[in-house]
């Protein structure tokens, strides 16, 4: 009996070290709410008060940083609450979507493989745009090669990587070409938009045509030369709340606030229009 | 015992190798249900998915699929690069296989190690190796730019470079094994009738172990034939120039999974084609 007793207390003494350690730390965030409190009046007013549970968001892998932040913005105002997120291309994630996997919420970064999932079935409402997203030509740091619109990239002797036909990035920038009637030929057609901006990074190719979002994130490595003609291929970004959601208010909140307008001024920080 | 057991041996050897007793081999002379059964899983676990493939091949616009001229492109270009990289692998790889399994030098293993990296690196990640090595700004590769001009990334040659880096492993591997297991002493006995170190290679290791180069070369031309990471990090894609089958078919698969389907089973058929045909010739022996 004295034995187990004893054996009992050291866990009871570390338990108790544990939860002073959590009030402490339930302390600081809360006093961290309340000084984040006045911005974040606008998002918390769209959203409902009484919403818990856990959130799984599918999101375009281009969505990463803003949408983390988002994440933990949610969190914070809906305390219970936890967002998880899955990141990649919008068509594997439509097809996993469409193939069972559990998810409350898909932010995709084309209509077109919105559709798959709507087409399918698998979503409720009709799916609304929250951002675009624009092309943009990544060079080299400084831009040596002196390249200031879509046709400079048509210059002999320049390394030029596109994204494939068959991704988003790449049709877009077909548009873009087609429209202007220009003629590149690309030293290689890479098989998604990070591939292209890393062949840049790496100072393999001259020029990419990416998303202006992926010239943001990439920092100083590359520098970013916008052209007229990306407004004729313009990304909507469309999200929605999905068909076999277990959690349809927090998937309803966290959509208001990404379209709230402090959701808003997070995605265009990096690098995203407005609808 | 263990002087005779040597004895035994050496006679074996120089009685032209220990000989297999073939009759006591023969199946059905009860096969131990512990091993039967997780040899069939085994045979089943690698067959299954190849059978799923089968079944969902869209046969009926097969024929459409597999004339379209990018196809022929890819497989034509497939199978170059593939040849090719073998080819550097055998002229770089049988010379360093001897020199491991034959040369004693301080750093052996760590050598040995080196060599099978490629084996566990992801080839994504083989293939950003190379641009820091070979591409334009690479530590090797900006002298090849500036001396020679010459630009690896983007090109055919950088598919085979790429292949190259990737399946080389395979044939080091299974040559070094070949050579330690064949009899140093034909070569001892070359030199001390007069043969330099290079003409008892030449004339007496080399068609020793032929059936050993035989099947490393078979196995990183198979290698070659299906890699992808490097090659689309490394030589990028553009039809007719870098795009090799796997790089068609993982594109496709983004749009259209029937076409990438088909474009696997022609893969398929190839590679079991030339390896049917190979190891009746020469695998057996190996």
């Amino acid at each position: 009996m004295t034995r187990t007793a004893r054996r009992n207390r050291r866990p009871l003494q570390v338990a108790g070290a544990g939860a002073a350690a959590l009030l402490a730390l339930s302390a600081c965030s809360s006093s961290d709410d309340s000084s984040s409190a006045k911005s974040d009046s606008s998002a918390s007013a769209s959203g409902s008060d009484k919403v818990s549970g856990d959130v799984t968001v599918f999101a375009a892998a281009s969505l990463k940083e803003s949408f983390e932040a988002l994440g933990k913005q949610f969190e914070k105002e809906h305390p219970g609450t936890k967002v998880t997120f899955s990141f990649g291309g919008s068509d594997s994630l439509a097809a996993s979507i469409t193939g069972g996997a559990p998810a409350d919420v898909f932010a995709s970064a084309s209509p077109k493989t919105m559709k798959i999932v709507t087409d399918a079935g698998d979503a409720t409402g009709t799916p609304a745009t929250f951002v675009r997203n624009e092309l943009e030509i990544a060079t080299l740091p400084g831009n040596p090669d002196k390249i200031a619109s879509l046709k400079d990239l048509t210059k002999s002797g320049l390394k030029v990587v596109l994204c494939d036909k068959e991704v988003p990035c790449g049709g877009a920038a077909q548009k873009a070409l087609d429209a202007s009637k220009l003629k590149l030929a690309p030293v290689s057609y890479e098989q998604d938009v990070k591939a292209a901006l890393t062949k840049v990074e790496l100072k393999e190719a001259d020029a990419a045509v990416v998303y202006k979002t992926d010239v943001h994130a990439a920092g100083d490595k590359v520098e970013g030369v916008e052209f007229p003609e990306s407004a004729d291929a313009i990304n909507d970004y469309p999200i929605t709340v999905l068909k076999d959601t277990k959690n349809a208010e927090a998937a309803k909140a966290f959509i208001a606030l990404v379209r709230s307008a402090e959701g808003q001024k997070v995605l265009s920080e990096a690098g995203f229009l407005k609808p | 015992m263990i002087p005779s057991d040597k004895a035994d041996a050496a006679t074996d050897t120089l009685q032209g190798g220990p000989r297999r007793r073939r009759g006591r081999t023969g199946v059905g002379r009860g096969v131990p249900l512990p091993l039967l059964i997780p040899a069939l899983l085994g045979l089943a676990f690698l067959v299954v998915p190849l059978i799923a493939l089968l079944v969902r091949t869209p046969w009926h616009s097969l024929p459409e699929q597999l004339t379209s001229p990018d196809v022929w492109q890819a497989l034509q270009l497939s199978l170059i690069c593939a040849t090719a990289a073998t080819a550097v692998s055998l002229v770089l790889g049988v010379p360093l296989a001897w020199l491991l399994a034959r040369v004693e030098f301080p750093g052996r293993g760590l050598v040995r190690a080196l060599v099978t990296l490629p084996l566990v690196l992801p080839p994504v990640v083989g293939g950003v190796a190379l641009l820091m090595a070979l591409g334009r700004n690479g530590i090797v590769g900006q002298w090849l730019d500036s001396w020679f001009g010459i630009t690896l990334p983007f090109t055919t040659a950088g598919v085979v470079v790429a292949e190259a880096f990737v399946a080389m492993p395979f044939l080091v591997i299974s040559v070094e094994g070949t050579l330690r297991a064949a009899d140093p002493r034909y070569e001892e006995a070359a030199t001390t009738l007069g043969a330099s170190r290079f003409t008892a290679f030449r004339r007496v290791t080399l068609p020793l172990i032929a059936p050993g180069i035989a099947a490393g070369a078979v196995l990183a031309w198979a290698r070659a034939l299906g890699e992808f990471g490097a090659t689309i990090t490394f030589a990028g894609n553009f039809p007719g120039r870098t795009q090799t089958m796997p790089l068609a078919v993982y594109l496709a698969l983004q749009s259209d999974p029937e076409a990438a389907i088909a474009l696997s089973l022609v893969l398929l058929a190839v590679s079991i084609a030339v390896l049917a045909g190979l190891r009746d010739r020469w695998m057996t022996a190996g």
